[in-house]
């Protein structure tokens, strides 16, 4: 039944081409567009690091004086100072704690056909490492013990690697960093966490860094600092912010396996902030928070607006495209009714006259759809020209192409529903005298 | 288009014979009106944006950032660089500064106009500071409105303490920060306050944008001031230097820079960019956001024209009939037309009285959860009338062919 209906939607389409076209354009265009914009905000509000985002937090704590507090309204400080990151790190009241920042250090290679040039860095305490599950594609991370004796030890990216040494196991070789030499200990494996979460004032999307040094090491060598700063009070100057200045630089993230465990931590921040007002180091009541990787993104509102209204603008666009649609295909449909009419009085049931006229809009949506598929990929590739950050990241993953066909699908169906309901009301009788 | 109330009876009589196909007319109307007038807004507010002025030589400006130098040397290197800077052919101006505006690099501090203003108090003024070394003002091609710029001796006498401010006690700031300020007065010889810092207002210089600009409130991306900052007591803090010259020459005069300056300073990396880059880059997003709001306002009008003609096609096919028993019965071939073009003008205006106020609805939804504006009254007149016009475009060919029915039309059976 279903290929005869197939064949009888086939030859009703390729009566009327230009309608045919117009109708496959309409819900290709749609489809093209919405399916460009979701996509793009699919790949932007994804989870960065899958299996692991639930259990992992930013606590943040208030060590500022009281000029502009507002009880209630105020957010604490978004990042960490020395001081207190230290002092939370060493408290080692999570599961895993790491406290880090981001840096730009000159890399000097051995090899003399490469000039020294500058790459982003991350100086971190060991539990980087295994508290974010990033992958080893040679070595292993540095230890604990290796912050604490201030260790000149290196891990690097698998792109650093293949440009310094081209892509081989580089465990144990020396690399200069700012003038001192380190050892490589590990090489990334494929890791590209996007929204880079854990530092979200360096950039949002995009490569993280091909340096990993020690917190401990990077202070004593000097190393640059590369981030944002907010400092309170009289607070400090120069490049490199001081350990001892009210100035907050830093990210402590902490890994609480259980909502119980976070509960309890939520507690200990506040009883910290409660105990360094006590030493007089902090003055506003405590004022914390301990937000996880989704509610940390969504705090930070990182998807960019300009994406959430092109979604907007594309999903009225497509609404658009399917009025349309549903007026052609009720033109097209009317236009058949003595045809219709015929096969009512032949036999034909309504229920087999409008399975048949849907089959029909289907079939305009699957070729929507398929237009709609390149449209899409052409769309993304757009998209990938531009110069925004997140660019590069903008790929239609497996999910999104059977979301494009369903949405094409439904979409047509739903644009055929009324017209079909429609032609099938037409009294046979009465279609047949006109004849 | 002269309408009488005995024409329109009739088209109303039709219209409600054909509920569906006109309800649906209506409907495509008001969604595109609606879509349109809020585009077209975002579009013009992010042409306003990417066009916003700014006070500075942009087109002759080439800016060379210098990293990996020894900050403890800039008190000689930084002369020498100049000095060396200068002497490339073209170059009529060179200086170092901290920051540029557009650059994404701000320093942001907020002052009062009371000594008792401490950083963080809320009745505080947010500016940005541009620190300037000798002859940045020239370099920059800054526009003096009134006062004066700043002097050799305040140039050298600045430094870097302890603290993110500077040891010097004067300031030039833009016409926009100064009437921030002190509203409705004249900023020169008056005094803002940063506890224990004060500086006193020696100059207003025509507005220029800050490093970053807010894309809602356009006045407060000029709320910018300027300090004078001598080489070696600038810790460091010197980012760019920058070079003017005539357009013509910038390219040249990049290239000949990023190849001095590398020269002069090995270990360290130079790197040049055309001042008109860095803007240009700040407001890419943005460009390419407005280019898309044009593609899809093009192709959305296409696809409902086209839905316009497919379903008056459609019937006017349906009335060939009736079009013809008319014709038989006198009506002219003018007549018939403006039967049609009476029609659809009819269905635009429901279309466009939905439209307008949905597009306001929408515009009032978008200023809640976004960064956006309210949309001025006349975006919806003229959405309306640019699908009026749509719709009678669209109609036309349809009526023509009604028109040309024949009235023996009216003899034939369907």
């Amino acid at each position: 039944m279903f290929g005869y209906y197939l064949e009888l939607a086939l030859r009703s389409l390729r009566r009327n081409k230009v309608l045919t076209a117009l109708m496959v354009l309409a819900i290709a265009l749609g489809i093209g567009a919405s399916m460009t914009t979701l996509t793009v905000l699919h790949v932007l509000s994804g989870d960065p690091v899958p299996g692991r985002s639930s259990t992992l937090y930013y606590p943040q704590i208030d060590p500022r004086d009281m000029s502009g507090y507002l009880p209630g309204k105020s957010q604490p400080m978004y990042q960490m100072s020395w001081i207190d990151g230290m002092n939370l790190l060493r408290a080692k009241r999570a599961d895993r704690q790491a406290l880090m920042t981001g840096g730009l250090v000159a890399v000097q290679p051995h090899n003399t056909m490469l000039d020294p040039f500058y790459e982003a860095a991350r100086f971190t305490t060991a539990d980087f490492f295994p508290m974010f599950g990033v992958p080893f594609e040679y070595g292993h991370p540095w230890h604990a013990a290796d912050d604490e004796a201030h260790a000149r030890v290196v891990v690097i990216s698998a792109a650093l690697d293949d440009k310094l040494f081209g892509g081989k196991d580089s465990t144990g070789k020396t690399l200069r960093l700012s003038g001192v030499a380190f050892r490589v200990v590990g090489v990334l494996g494929d890791w590209h966490p996007n929204p880079q979460f854990y530092d979200l004032l360096r950039k949002s999307f995009g490569e993280n860094e091909g340096v990993y040094v020690p917190l401990s090491t990077s202070q004593d060598v000097g190393m640059n600092h590369d981030g944002s700063t907010d400092c309170w009070g009289n607070g400090g100057s120069g490049k490199n912010p001081s350990h001892t200045a009210p100035c907050a630089w830093l990210q402590f993230w902490v890994q609480l396996d259980t909502p119980t465990r976070a509960a309890a931590y939520k507690t200990f921040l506040v009883h910290y902030s409660e105990q360094q007002k006590a030493l007089g180091r902090f003055q506003r009541p405590p004022n914390v928070r301990l937000r996880d990787v989704m509610q940390w993104l969504d705090y930070n509102r990182v998807v960019p607006d300009n994406v959430r209204l092109q979604t907007w603008l594309a999903l009225g666009f497509l609404l658009v495209c399917l009025v349309n649609t549903v007026g052609l295909m009720l033109a097209k449909f009317m236009r058949r009714a003595p045809e219709l009419g015929v096969r009512r009085a032949l036999g034909a049931s309504k229920r087999a006259l409008f399975a048949q006229l849907l089959v029909e809009s289907g079939l305009v949506g699957l070729a929507g759809g398929t237009g709609g598929l390149l449209l899409a990929l052409l769309g993304l590739s757009l998209v990938r020209r531009q110069p925004a950050e997140y660019a590069p990241l903008a790929h239609l993953d497996p999910a999104m192409l059977l979301v494009t066909f369903l949405l094409a699908l439904g979409a047509s169906l739903l644009a055929g529903l009324l017209p079909a309901w429609r032609a099938c009301q037409i009294a046979p009788a009465l279609r047949l005298k006109s004849n | 288009m002269a309408i009488r109330s005995t024409e329109i009876r009739p088209i109303l009589a039709s219209l409600r014979k054909h509920r569906i196909p006109a309800l649906l007319i209506v409907l495509e109307i008001a969604l595109a009106c609606a879509v349109l007038c809020n585009a077209v807004f975002m579009i013009s507010q992010r042409v306003s944006d990417i066009q916003l002025p700014s006070a500075i030589d942009q087109q002759g400006l080439v800016t060379v950032s210098l990293r990996g130098t020894d900050d403890k040397l800039v008190g000689s290197d930084i002369p020498r660089n100049l000095a060396a800077l200068r002497g490339i052919a073209g170059v009529q101006q060179a200086a170092v500064t901290t920051s540029l505006p557009l650059s994404h690099n701000n320093w942001g501090w907020s002052f009062g106009v009371s000594p008792d203003s401490a950083v963080a108090n809320r009745k505080n003024i947010n500016v940005s500071l541009y620190f300037l070394g000798e002859g940045g003002g020239k370099a920059l091609g800054l526009h003096v409105l009134q006062g004066r710029f700043f002097n050799a001796d305040e140039f050298a006498g600045s430094k870097f303490d302890t603290a993110a401010l500077p040891e010097t006690h004067v300031v030039v700031m833009t016409r926009t920060a100064a009437s921030r300020f002190w509203p409705g007065q004249s900023a020169l010889g008056k005094t803002i306050y940063s506890k224990p810092f004060y500086y006193t207002v020696v100059g207003v210089v025509d507005d220029v944008l800050r490093p970053n600009v807010y894309t809602q409130n356009t006045s407060k991306s000029y709320d910018a001031i300027y300090f004078p900052m001598s080489a070696a007591g600038s810790k460091g803090a010197f980012s760019y230097y920058i070079l003017r010259g005539a357009p013509k020459d910038r390219d040249r005069i990049m290239r000949e820079a990023e190849q001095k300056l590398a020269e002069l300073n090995p270990g360290a990396v130079a790197k040049g960019k055309i001042y008109m880059d860095i803007r240009n880059d700040y407001f890419a997003d943005m460009r390419s956001m407005a280019w898309m709001l044009v593609l899809v306002c093009a192709v959305m009008l296409a696809v409902t024209a086209f839905g316009i003609v497919g379903l008056t096609s459609f019937w006017v096919g349906q009335r060939r009939r009736q079009i013809g028993i008319r014709r038989a019965v006198g009506a002219t071939r003018g007549q018939i037309l403006g039967y049609f073009r009476t029609e659809n003008f009819l269905l635009s205006t429901a279309g466009v009285l939905i439209g307008m106020l949905l597009a306001f609805g929408i515009n009032l939804y978008l200023m809640q959860h976004y960064e956006m504006s309210r949309m001025p009254w006349y975006y919806l007149p003229a959405g309306a009338v640019t699908l009026w016009l749509l719709g009678q475009l669209a109609v036309l060919g349809p009526a023509l062919r009604a028109a040309s029915v024949p009235p023996v039309e009216a003899t034939r059976s369907v």
